[in-house]
This record gives structure tokens, C-alpha cells and sequence, in this order.
């Protein structure tokens, strides 16, 4: 069946069922391997992208269920506000090991800093746990969330 | 690679001392490279014990420094990259003695080469393991920088018929102070290739380091941000099929029959391949394969382990155990000792199968053609991808090209080339490529295990309670014996005891034991920390349950017995005044020691922990001390260790892979738990410095917090924990 969805503000059409789950439109269909595979169960958060700006997992996100809703993705989130700093905090913090949760834990980021730009510790727990990081780099993730959300990095300097 | 072009000039040797104090030779070779440059030829060990590095062919070349016409500096080395920094690490090596930027350091996997490699045999010496690649690289690739910019400041003291001792390197420029010229690297590299290779180059003082021992900026960072770094999960060859599989259940078992009419009418699917052991699904995307492997109607027959669970395993492993074992270490008289003894403590250990659980889940894309086959994978032994690629194709290997991409987590699974030869068996099949993915539940369930262990230990107190003897005898896998049959030894291997034997602490009789014994259908591996993640379990918890049967203070009681290793003591003293060791906590916390010397490296943690009254345990804070000798990157030994510190405390509070009726129990996240951010406590890392030669980094953090963590949950409970995980049920109280 054919679906039309918009990913990083492109339309694009795909054949495919429609229970398949985003994940595998966006990597197998539409070549965007950015958002990763981690479980299919939507336990470890490596597959979060944006939908309206809201982070979920589209590795149980039916590709039926997107309808003109916008998809962000880790390819693009550079170009939002919350998305650009926590990248440029990522960086700033070296909080990146192997990188394969990292798309993940940056949508989770991102989607959490645009609806609440001071989060607290336990606003970046409730945000952040369903993001699993196996080289365990939750210190580093939580520092670069506080750097992130600090005002001098509001004030963007185009990443 | 362009071997072949390397002139044969006498290998240019230089000794150096190890930590054991023998010297190892540095083989070093210089010529032009193809396409015009320099080109310096060197070996790296890939592994650093007597016993490996003798079962592997050592000496052979094996990482190559090329600088070009355009001053670029290629570095082609067999270390691959897991997220432990090692880019960045070895860059700044080579960067430090050849006097270039960082930036200018680019870096290129070795491709495998039988013939460059070494003995076909063994093969898998070009790997990435054991946490070994900064202590190997530490000499070689700093002499090699050093011995390439000796030459190029050769080749423009002769351009400029100045004397050589008038020039230096700096910048990537060779200056002549005197006249103020300056010469950029890449016009010299010519010249510089014809050079003799110079002898005996001096390597710099730490004391004139510029970029060694400094944070610098990890260089794969930025792509791993933005989405555009490529793992091996994603590579994507024109026309690439996804397929997923599913492998017989029970260990050993085999496929028995297939019905495939519903998965062949899923949208998307193209192909079902029927192996012995598995069946797969070959589709245009995961989503289409997914749903066609669920629609499958599979019979598998179970085989031998059909009735195998954990539990006969740790029976036979603990009757294992009432038999003497090989000894591998042996001090004094353990036997007359114990029976002389005041007092007398005996304890036993056990800890279980462990999967690795990478966030990447296990795949491979192979294209298998009449005339050849490519290979696409994330590994850390290329030239056993290879290998395997050739012997289930029955091509040549020079037929077979392994191209080689980032590992999204190795924590020893890449070690391993099983999934490799299953990509390789299923694309026989197939038409064009076709990138295999295993499904999360696939990775947990065919994983290969960190070996279950089980340990008696004993020991004798003097009238003051400290030891006088300590008699330690485990049993469990060898996974060297397996993956590297030479290293395993009059029962012995390496990595095994390491961390049981050698200990820090003087104790004047002392003997350890060894059994090897394999469990029956689950296979095993190597899993971050290896050896001493089960020994420092056993070793920091028993050294804690003598503290308390001496009734002394943990730390005191470990102090006592380090006058002989103040390494060991300086770290053990750091962390527990970083900690604030002995002052009060609330009621239900505690605090827990750990100390450790294990690859190469000195540890020390506390770990702060809470007990609930249901017996669930939070540690809210670790504090490490660590002397690794020289750092080479500071922010990357802190990396490592606050990693491997949540790598520990998942497997302390959770991990456990169990067998019923030769099957895996746990699938996924849900019911193979890892630490996850509203679980990870904040944690301390504070470094001794020194310029010792550097030690290993990527694993130590993990064996040293386990024991930390339930010699706390004593400090807080009272409950002495000799089986992982905790168990909260052992833990309740009111």
C-alpha cells in the first residue's frame, strides 16, 4: 500500500504495509540510517525520532499510524533550536563512546529541552531512562543536557 | 596496502622495557610509498602476556605510516574503533613525535592480509582486545614518529647542505632556525624516503610532551552526533535485501522442517533460506523480513541439550571444583599454613553466563558472487572475517574483500566470527547482498556468554587476623583455549586467572587453582574485563569478609597488606579520602572498597550504595582512583571508567543469563536489564599522575566496581553476597 510521509520537511511516497514500523521506512526504504535499531520493543530508545516535534520510537510507530504528522530525524534535528545546542553539548562534553544509542539519546534531548528549556534531574531522568546507553555515558548525557540548557548556549551561534 | 613497495632495509631495531621488565625489539622498516611519500613499516604486538604473544606471530609489520605528497599522514593500523577513543588515542601518538597537528592524523583500518599477518593458523592476531592497543602502541608509534621525523629533517638539512642538528620539526615543517627556512613535510617525503633509516631515536621526555597526557577532542565525535557515522548495521551495497533469522532455540539443535506459506504472502518478502541450524527471511526491508520470520511454521529438533539448565551446569562446575585443578600460582606452604592458622574462613563464589547486549545487534552484509565475495561488518579479528568468508564459500582468500566499519559497542562480542559465517551461509543463497540482522531477542539468545564461574576459597588468619594463607580453586570455561589454542597451557591460560593471581596484597602462602571446564552447549567469550571480571568479585569480596571476621576496617585492613605495592596503596588511600571513607551514612547505606591491579592498571573504588526495605539497591556514587601510569588522553581514561563503571553495575544488580531446557530465558531489555539514567550514579574520577608506561583502560572499571558495589550492600545490610546478581529478595528487611 502506498503511504506519503513527511520526513525533515520532504514528502515521501512508500509501498510498503502499513503495520511496518517507521524504523525500517526511514532505514531500509528511504536510506536514512541515522536512527538506529537497538530492540523492537521500544525498551532502549536508540530508534527516537520526532513526530510534531514529540519524541517517540519508531521501531513501534506503524508507518499508517504518521498520517501528515511531521517526522523529524537525527538528520535534520540540527536545524531546530533544542536540536542544534544539545549537539554542540554533545560535542563541547565528549560524551559520545561507540555513538550507536547517541541519534536516540539526542531526539530524547532535543524533544525534551524544546517543551522545557531548564529540565530538572529528574525531568531529564523522566525524559532520558527509556534511552539505554550500553558504554554508559548517562553522566556525560546528563552534564550535556544541563550545558545545553544553560543561557550562553541559548544563544546559538548556528551550531 | 602497498607492502610490497617498502624497501628491504635492515630492520632498524630498538629494545625497550615492558612492564616485566623484558625487552621486546621494535622492528621498524622505511621506504617510498606508492604513489610517491614516505612510508614506514612497524609492528604492533597484539597482545601484551608472554604466553599470547609467543601463540601469535608478533613481529610481523603490521601497521604502516604513510605521509604524503601533500603532507597528509595516513596512519593504517589493525586497532578498530568501539567507543573507547582508540582513534584519537593512537593519533595523538604518532602526532606527538612527528611534530603534525592532530587534525592532520588521518586513519585507515589495516585490511587483512594472510601474508602480512602471519601465521594462517592463528590468523586472528590482528585484533583489538584485552585493552591492549595504547599499552602495544605506546613505544612503537611514538618511535615511528620519531624515526620519520628524523628522516625528514634529513632530507632538508641535505636539500639545504645545512647541518642536521641546525634544523627542527614543528608544525609539520621542518625549520632552519639560523636562516629562517622553512620546509613543508610533504616536498620532503621524497627526498626523506631515500634516507637510511636513522638508529636509536630519541624519544621525548614527558616533560616535552605538547598533545600526550592533554583532553583532546575525540575525532569521531562529530559524525556520531549529526547521524552520518556508518556502522557496520548500516551499510547499504546498490540492491541490498534485508534479511533476520531465527537459530534453533535450544543450543545444538537443528532444523527440522519449515512451512513458509504465510511468510511467502508477506509484502516485501522474497526469500526463505533453510539451513541446518536456522532458517532466515530475506525481504526488501526489516519490517517485511520481521513479519515474515513470525509467520513462519518452524519444528526444530532439540537435540542433546534439550534438558540442559543452569543448574546442572553450576552442579557439575561446583563437583568440578572438589578436584585439585592446574596450579597457577603457588607461594609457600597454603597447606601447613591453614591448618597452623588461629582462625580459619571459607567461602563459596559463583557468577553467572553474561551477555554482552551491544546496542548494534549483531549483523553482517555479504555478497557472495561465483568469482569472489565481499564482506561488510563492524569486527575486531578482519582477517578471521575473512577467513570464514573463504573457508563456507570454499573462494581463496584473496577472493574475499572485508570491508570494516564501526562497532556500536565490541565489549568482546566482535572477538568473535560467528555471525559473520551465518551472514556468509544465508547469502550463498541469495542473489545479489544482503545485509543479515539478528533481532534483538536472536542477540540476547545466541550470544556467546561470559563463562559462568565457580569458585571455593579459603584462608588462614594469625592471631592480629590477617592472612597467612589463601587457597583459591575455580572452575568455568576457557575461552582462550577456544579462541587461541596455543596460549592454553598445562591447563592454564592467561586470562582466565587473571586478576586471581598476582595479587597486590602480601600474603605468604598462597595457591591458586584452576579447572577447565566447558559446560555443555552454551557457548562462551570474551566479555569486558574478562578474567578479573569474576576474580575481582571473588578476590575484593573475600579480602572484605576477612576484614570483617578480623573485625578491622576494610581499607585499614587492605593498607596492611600493601607495604610492598605503594601504587596499590597510594590509589586504595586517594579513593577512600575522595570518598570520605568512615564518615557516617544514613541507615540503609553503605559504603564498599575495591582494589585491583589488572591490566596494567592500578584501581581503587568506593562505591555509596542504598538498600530499600524491599531490598532494591541504588548506588548513588562511585568514586575511582586510578594510576594507569602516562594518560595519553585524560578525558578518555575518564570516559572508560565512568562507562565501565554502569557496564559493571549492570551486571552486578542485574545481569544474568539463564538455560531452561537448553534454551536462553531472556530475550530483551525487559528481561535482561541494563542501567539505565534514572539508575546511574554520579561517579568520581581521579587520576595519580606519573609517567610509568601507560596501562590498560577500557576495561578495568568494570571488574573493580562489582565487588565495591556488594561489599557496600554489606556495609549496609549485613548480608555478605557470594552469588551475582544481587538478589533484592536476600536483601528485604523492615
Amino acid at each position: 500500500m502506498d503511504f506519503t510521509i513527511k520526513v525533515n520537511g520532504a514528502e515521501h511516497r512508500v509501498d510498503v504495509d502499513g503495520d511496518t514500523p517507521l524504523l525500517w521506512v526511514l532505514r531500509d526504504v528511504l536510506g536514512m540510517t541515522g536512527t538506529k535499531f537497538g530492540c523492537g520493543m521500544a525498551l532502549c530508545g536508540a530508534c527516537t525520532v520526532h513526530r510534531n516535534g514529540v519524541a517517540i520510537r519508531s521501531c513501534v510507530t506503524p508507518v499508517n499510524s504518521i498520517g501528515d504528522a511531521s517526522v523529524t530525524t537525527i538528520e535534520a534535528i540540527g536545524t531546530t533550536d533544542a536540536g542544534r545546542k544539545v549537539q554542540r553539548a554533545w560535542l563541547d562534553l565528549e560524551v559520545v563512546q561507540c555513538g550507536y544509542c547517541q541519534s536516540g539519546q539526542i531526539m530524547s534531548a532535543a524533544a525534551l529541552l524544546a517543551s522545557n528549556p531548564h529540565p530538572s534531574d529528574s525531568d531529564i531522568d523522566n525524559a532520558m531512562s527509556g534511552n539505554i546507553c550500553r558504554c554508559g555515558t548517562y553522566v556525560r548525557i546528563r552534564e550535556a543536557i544541563k550545558h545545553a540548557a544553560k543561557p550562553s548556549a541559548a544563544s546559538g551561534k548556528g551550531g | 596496502m602497498h607492502f610490497d613497495r617498502l624497501r628491504s632495509v635492515p630492520a632498524d631495531r630498538h629494545d625497550f622495557v615492558r612492564l616485566d621488565g623484558v625487552s621486546r625489539r621494535i622492528f621498524l622498516k622505511t621506504g617510498v610509498a606508492a604513489g610517491g611519500g614516505l612510508m614506514l613499516g612497524f609492528a604492533l604486538p597484539a597482545f601484551l602476556d608472554d604466553a599470547t604473544a609467543a601463540a601469535s606471530s608478533s613481529f610481523a609489520l603490521n601497521a604502516f605510516i604513510r605521509i604524503g605528497r601533500d603532507g597528509s599522514v595516513t596512519l593504517i593500523m589493525p586497532y578498530v574503533e568501539m567507543g573507547q577513543g582508540t582513534y584519537t588515542s593512537i593519533s595523538m601518538l604518532i602526532a606527538e613525535e612527528l611534530e603534525v597537528a592532530l587534525s592532520q592524523v588521518g586513519l585507515e583500518h589495516a585490511p587483512p592480509n594472510e601474508k602480512l599477518y602471519g601465521n594462517p593458523l592463528l590468523g586472528g592476531v590482528q585484533a583489538t582486545g584485552n585493552s591492549s592497543a595504547i599499552r602495544a602502541a605506546w613505544q612503537p608509534l611514538r618511535q615511528a614518529g620519531a624515526t620519520a621525523r628524523v628522516m625528514l629533517i634529513a632530507a632538508a638539512a641535505k636539500r639545504w647542505r645545512v647541518d642536521l642538528s641546525a634544523c627542527h620539526a614543528e608544525r609539520g615543517e621542518v625549520v632552519h632556525k639560523a636562516s629562517a627556512r622553512r620546509i613543508k613535510y610533504g616536498a620532503l617525503v621524497d627526498d626523506a624516503a631515500k634516507m637510511p633509516t636513522p638508529e636509536n631515536v630519541a624519544l621525548k621526555r614527558p616533560e616535552e610532551f605538547k598533545l600526550i597526557g592533554t583532553p583532546a577532542k575525540r575525532l569521531d565525535a562529530p559524525s556520531k552526533v549529526n547521524g552520518t557515522a556508518i556502522y557496520g548495521i548500516d551499510a547499504k551495497p546498490p540492491g541490498v535485501k534485508i534479511a533476520t533469522l531465527a537459530q534453533s532455540p535450544v543450543f545444538g539443535g537443528r532444523l527440522k522442517s519449515v512451512d513458509d506459506t504465510a511468510a511467502k504472502a508477506v509484502k516485501g518478502v522474497r526469500q526463505i533460506v533453510q539451513l541446518d541450524d536456522a532458517v532466515a527471511v530475506v525481504a526488501d526491508h526489516m519490517g517485511a523480513a520481521k513479519k515474515g520470520l513470525a509467520a513462519l511454521i518452524i519444528q526444530w529438533d532439540k537435540g542433546p541439550n534439550a534438558t540442559l539448565n543452569t543448574e546442572d551446569i553450576a552442579r557439575d562446575l561446583g563437583n568440578g571444583t572438589l578436584k585439585p585443578g592446574a596450579v597457577a600460582q603457588n607461594v609457600g606452604d597454603v597447606t601447613r599454613a591453614i591448618t597452623g592458622a588461629v582462625t580459619k574462613v571459607d567461602a563459596i563464589y559463583q557468577v553467572p553466563f553474561l551477555a554482552h547486549a551491544a546496542m548494534e545487534p549483531m549483523n553482517c552484509t555479504v555478497h557472495v558472487r561465483k568469482d569472489g565475495c565481499e564482506v561488510w561488518v563492524g569486527n575486531q579479528v578482519i582477517p578471521r572475517a575473512q577467513a570464514t568468508a573463504a573457508n563456507t564459500t570454499g573462494l581463496p582468500l584473496e577472493k574475499v574483500v572485508v570491508h570494516n566499519h564501526l562497532i556500536g559497542g565490541g565489549f568482546g562480542r566482535r572477538l568473535e566470527i560467528d555471525g559473520i559465517t551465518r551472514a556468509v551461509q544465508i547469502a550463498m543463497h541469495v542473489d545479489g547482498p544482503v545485509k543479515v540482522i539478528w533481532t534483538r531477542e536472536e542477540d540476547i539468545q545466541h550470544d556467546m556468554y561470559r563463562p559462568y564461574f565457580y569458585d571455593r576459597i579459603s584462608a588462614g588468619l594469625d592471631e592480629a587476623g590477617m592472612p597467612v594463607a589463601w587457597n583459591h580453586r575455580f572452575a568455568g570455561s576457557s575461552i582462550l583455549a577456544r579462541w587461541l589454542p596455543p596460549a592454553f597451557n598445562n591447563g592454564l591460560d592467561p586470562d582466565t586467572t587473571d586478576g586471581a593471581i598476582n595479587l597486590p596484597y602480601a600474603i605468604p602462602n598462597l595457591r591458586v587453582e584452576y579447572l577447565r571446564i566447558e559446560p555443555p552447549g552454551i557457548p562462551t567469550a570474551f566479555w569486558r574485563s574478562v578474567g578479573p571480571s569474576h576474580n575481582v568479585f571473588v578476590i575484593e569480596s573475600f579480602m572484605d569478609e576477612l576484614a570483617a571476621t578480623a573485625k578491622k576496617d576494610p581499607v585499614d585492613y587492605r593498607r596492611a597488606l600493601l607495604v610492598k605495592t605503594p601504587r596499590a596503596k597510594a590509589v586504595l588511600e586517594l579513593a577512600g579520602e575522595k570518598a570520605g571513607w568512615g564518615r557516617p551514612l544514613p541507615s540503609g547505606s553503605g559504603r564498599g572498597v575495591s582494589l585491583q591491579f589488572v591490566f596494567g592498571t592500578y584501581m581503587a573504588q568506593v562505591a555509596e550504595v542504598e538498600v530499600s526495605k524491599d531490598g532494591e539497591v541504588r548506588v548513588r556514587r562511585v568514586v575511582c582512583a586510578v594510576d594507569c601510569g602516562s594518560v595519553v588522553n585524560p578525558d578518555t581514561v575518564r570516559a572508560q571508567i565512568q562507562g565501565a563503571v554502569i557496564f559493571g553495575i549492570s551486571a552486578a544488580l542485574f545481569g544474568r543469563i539463564t538455560l531452561k531446557d537448553g534454551r536462553v530465558e531472556q530475550t530483551n531489555f525487559h528481561t535482561y536489564r541494563v542501567l539505565r539514567m534514572n539508575e546511574a550514579p554520579a561517579i568520581e574520577v581521579h587520576i595519580v599522575e606519573n609517567t610509568e608506561p601507560p596501562g590498560g583502560m577500557g576495561e578495568a572499571g568494570t571488574s573493580a566496581i562489582v565487588p565495591a558495589v556488594t561489599n557496600a550492600i554489606f556495609a549496609a545490610t549485613g548480608k555478605r553476597l557470594r552469588k551475582l546478581p544481587v538478589d533484592p529478595a536476600e536483601l528485604k528487611h523492615t
